[in-house]
């Protein structure tokens, strides 16, 4: 293993690149990506992915009996509280 | 107020104005940039606050889909979900004379609703960082697996409905801090935080979310492409 950014093989590069990402750093100008098409695609897919997910929108409704639901917890929770 | 301290501060390009104008067209400006219905939350928000039984059904229209959205892609089971929405509303009934509005109403309310899920999810025994499964050699699995290959790359598209079911099928530890760091926004730092691991715990199950997500999305492009 080298600690050279130029001369690392796509296991070291890959096995950085938790860090790597997660530093905020500038990944796409490391080294290793100059020359290596496989580890570009990986970025590229790890980005997309993450970009999707920045895109999922709070789009699930619950069920319109939950409020009913709710209410009646929270009367249940309210008639604990009080003293009689 | 002092209208004399506002800063002068007139973009080059902007016909000149005077000081005093250039602060009605800021106040303006700024008003406009505050949504309309902002003040009618807060309006109803301190209804609520105040035992109003109405405005806290308001409260519940108005966050009941960001709440079951996050506690859904949390735990990734309806009746789960419905019943952590039933809570994080329950406690959020309890608490709510207790906001002081130091953060948003709705960033409070948000991170409620985590730690409800969170308790829930401690309370089953549940580990919330994932072992890892042996994933870490994704890289060793041969030439005829190499995950880089460009012929079964994303190609820069992923379909919505794929992603979240291949984000509700991640084990739980993986998708509790892709769901808060990839689709909740929350920092590592505030993740590490919430989980009780360390920073490079949270990276770490981060990236290997990621590398699931992008081995289950790219399954059916391997099933339809001939090798």
């Amino acid at each position: 293993m080298t600690g050279d950014p130029n001369q690392m093989t796509c296991h070291e590069f890959q096995a950085q690149l938790a860090d790597l990402v997660g530093s905020g750093e500038d990944v796409e100008s490391h080294p290793h990506l100059r020359d290596c098409e496989r580890c570009r695609a990986l970025l590229a897919d790890l980005q997309t992915i993450a970009e999707a997910a920045r895109q999922l929108l709070p789009i699930e409704q619950p069920k319109e009996d939950l409020w009913d639901r709710i209410e009646s917890a929270i009367k249940r929770d309210d008639a604990m509280a009080k003293p009689d | 107020m002092p209208r004399s301290s506002a800063p002068k501060q007139v973009p080059i390009e902007s016909p000149p104005v005077s000081q005093e104008k250039a602060v009605s067209l800021q106040t303006v400006q700024s008003n406009a940039a505050a949504p309309a219905n902002r003040s009618a939350e807060a309006e109803t928000l301190a209804r609520a606050q105040a035992g109003d039984h109405q405005a806290f059904a308001q409260l519940y229209s108005l966050n009941k889909r960001r709440i079951y959205s996050l506690c859904l892609r949390m735990v990734s089971n309806v009746a789960e979900a419905e019943d952590l929405t039933q809570e994080a509303f329950l406690q959020l009934h309890r608490k709510i004379s207790t906001f002081r509005g130091d953060s948003a109403f709705s960033t409070w309310l948000h991170r409620l609703a985590i730690n409800v899920v969170l308790m829930h999810l401690r309370k089953k025994g549940l580990p919330l960082m994932s072992l890892d499964e042996a994933m870490e050699p994704t890289y060793d699995d041969g030439p005829g697996r190499s995950f880089g290959a460009p012929d079964l790359s994303l190609a820069g598209s992923i379909d919505r409905l794929a992603l979240e079911r291949a984000v509700a099928d991640l084990p739980a530890g993986y998708r509790l801090v892709f769901v808060l760091h990839d689709v909740e926004g929350y920092e590592h730092n505030e993740i590490a935080s919430m989980l009780e691991c360390s920073i490079g715990n949270s990276k770490s199950q981060l990236h290997k979310a990621r590398l699931k997500l992008r081995e289950a999305l790219r399954t059916p492009t391997k099933k339809e492409g001939p090798k």
